[in-house]
């Protein structure tokens, strides 16, 4: 690993293996690690061994879905000292600005080089709804926070960061919920907040995501950002409608649950569904690799990637 | 309440015209609320904006009003309190993530921006609330601030001659002046 305080290399903004994919042109890959409930860190390097087989990054994710699990701060922590390269996410749901800045630094001290912000879940849909929700930063101010941490060496007081966190910015952005015409504006607002790479929600409607990324390219945006698309394995037809109508921000065609539903392996199914958007995703002008998020099925990442033949015309 | 609220959302563009003009006349009065001292209005102008805020825009009086960047629709309503656009978890028809009853307070924000001459503001990356402002008077905040603002372009020359000669502001500090200065030491100032 390198070290944290070399500068990064020309051109680039963190030591991030990201970063490096993306801007020398090649189909990035990255992948969603599901929050063990749990103490024991080999339960987070079990799940990280299938992911870290095709990922440039690992995504730890921050209580989503306002559900308690280990911290992503706690699981990037792990994943550095493996050696992997973690996308630390931070929910603006769970704490303020005093907290997360200090946790950027924190998070960049121990060789995190992705961060992607996050606005976060409400916590109403989640395990502990009495819960006080927070949201003192939303995922913008974060990220022209964090921005200004790194670039100026400041936090928001003026006080300056004697060695700034080295961090390449993501932000999520979901195309295929309403307002539909204000999601590219919305994208374009991201940038200018400091936003270098993007990763979707889930994308299982392609015209919708096709037609978001026509009006990307006419604002110019595919220049500026990186664009990962979400794809992940439906598990069945009755898991697909139960997330459609419980997880906030998931959209799936009707046509896409009907498929599942005549199936006769739904499961090798959704493997194939997913497969078949990688391929899809990856002919559409401007967008620059995918983010898998297979919950609770690690082990069909490297599969559904290798099947998807991606990175056949990648060298690694 | 939300159905005047939607209302001023709906007519986004007539409000922008009266906040305008509203906050011209704020900014006019500068000099005067500054003889009476800002301290003394607080209290009771904040007061009448609240009344007047809380019946049209269902107004939070978080104290940093930035209504004319987000289509007349108070950002302050949404259950996240965002600040720059909407979440990623909006209903289809555009109902709100947390609350499904009610429209997400910022897809009514695109909208009425779309009807507003400076609806491009809606671009602004806003900064987090100082919730520490929260209750006080954003109109007075505003023309305090732009009336600061009309200042400084003024005094932009000043700034720029001290910049330059960066030696004569230290040693001779009043042949590079950056202090306030009184209108009866300007010649030909009103
Ligand atoms: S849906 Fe709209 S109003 Fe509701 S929390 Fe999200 S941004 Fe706020």
């Amino acid at each position: 690993m390198s070290q944290p305080y070399s500068a990064p290399p020309e051109g680039h903004v963190s030591h991030s293996r990201l970063e490096r994919v993306l801007r020398s042109g090649r189909f990035a890959i990255t992948a969603e690690l599901n929050p063990p409930d749990s103490a024991d860190p080999a339960d987070v390097y079990e799940a990280a061994r299938p992911l870290g087989e095709v990922a440039d990054a690992i995504n730890a994710t921050d209580a989503s879905g306002a559900n308690c699990h280990m911290s992503s701060i706690g699981i990037s922590a792990l994943l550095t000292r493996a050696g992997y390269s973690p996308v630390y996410q931070i929910s603006c749901r769970d704490r303020n600005r005093i907290a997360i800045q200090g946790d950027v630094l924190g998070a960049a001290a121990m060789g995190v080089s992705n961060v992607l912000c996050l606005t976060g879940d409400g916590v109403g849909v989640g395990d502990q709804p009495g819960a006080k929700p927070v949201f003192d930063f939303d995922s913008l101010s974060l990220l022209r926070t964090i921005k200004t941490m790194r670039d100026e060496r400041k936090f928001l007081s003026g006080r300056t960061i004697k060695n700034p966190p080295q961090l390449f910015l993501g932000a999520a952005e979901n195309p295929c919920i309403p307002p539909y015409d204000w999601r590219p504006e919305r994208l374009a607002k991201k940038v200018e907040a400091g936003a270098e790479y993007i990763q979707t929600n889930y994308i299982y409607d392609v015209p919708l995501f096709e037609k978001f990324m026509a009006r990307v390219r006419d604002l110019g945006l595919d220049k500026k950002v990186y664009i990962l698309a979400g794809v992940g394995p439906l598990a069945s037809a009755r898991a697909a409608r139960w997330m459609r109508s419980n997880v906030p921000g998931i959209h799936v065609p009707d046509a896409v649950i009907d498929r599942m539903e005549k199936a006769e392996k739904p499961g090798q199914e959704g493997k194939k569904i997913c497969v078949e958007l990688i391929q899809q995703m990856r002919e559409i002008a401007g967008v620059s690799g995918v983010h898998v998020m297979a919950y609770r099925k690690e082990h069909e990442v490297s599969e559904i990637i290798r099947e998807s033949g991606v990175l056949a015309s990648r060298k690694r | 309440m939300y159905r005047i609220r939607l209302f001023a959302i709906r007519h986004s563009r007539s409000f922008e015209w009266i906040y305008k003009r509203l906050e011209r006349a704020m900014i006019a009065l500068d000099p005067l609320l500054g003889k009476i001292g800002y301290d003394r209005v607080e209290r009771p102008v904040a007061f009448v904006e609240k009344c007047v805020k809380t019946v049209l825009f269902d107004c939070k009086m978080c104290g940093q009003c930035v209504l004319s960047s987000t289509g007349m629709s108070c950002p302050m309503n949404c259950p996240k309190q965002l600040r720059n656009g909407p979440c990623g978890g909006v209903r289809p028809g555009g109902f709100c993530e947390v609350k499904p009853d009610m429209k997400c307070v910022w897809a009514l924000a695109w909208d009425g921006a779309s009807r507003m001459k400076g609806g491009a503001q809606i671009h602004t990356v806003l900064p987090p609330v100082e919730r520490n402002l929260e209750g006080s008077s954003s109109w007075l905040r505003v023309s305090r601030e732009k009336a600061a603002h009309l200042r400084e372009a003024r005094e932009k020359r000043r700034t720029a001659i001290a910049d330059a000669f960066p030696d004569a502001r230290a040693n001779e500090p009043s042949a590079a002046p950056l202090a306030e200065e009184p209108a009866q030491a300007v010649k030909g100032s009103k």
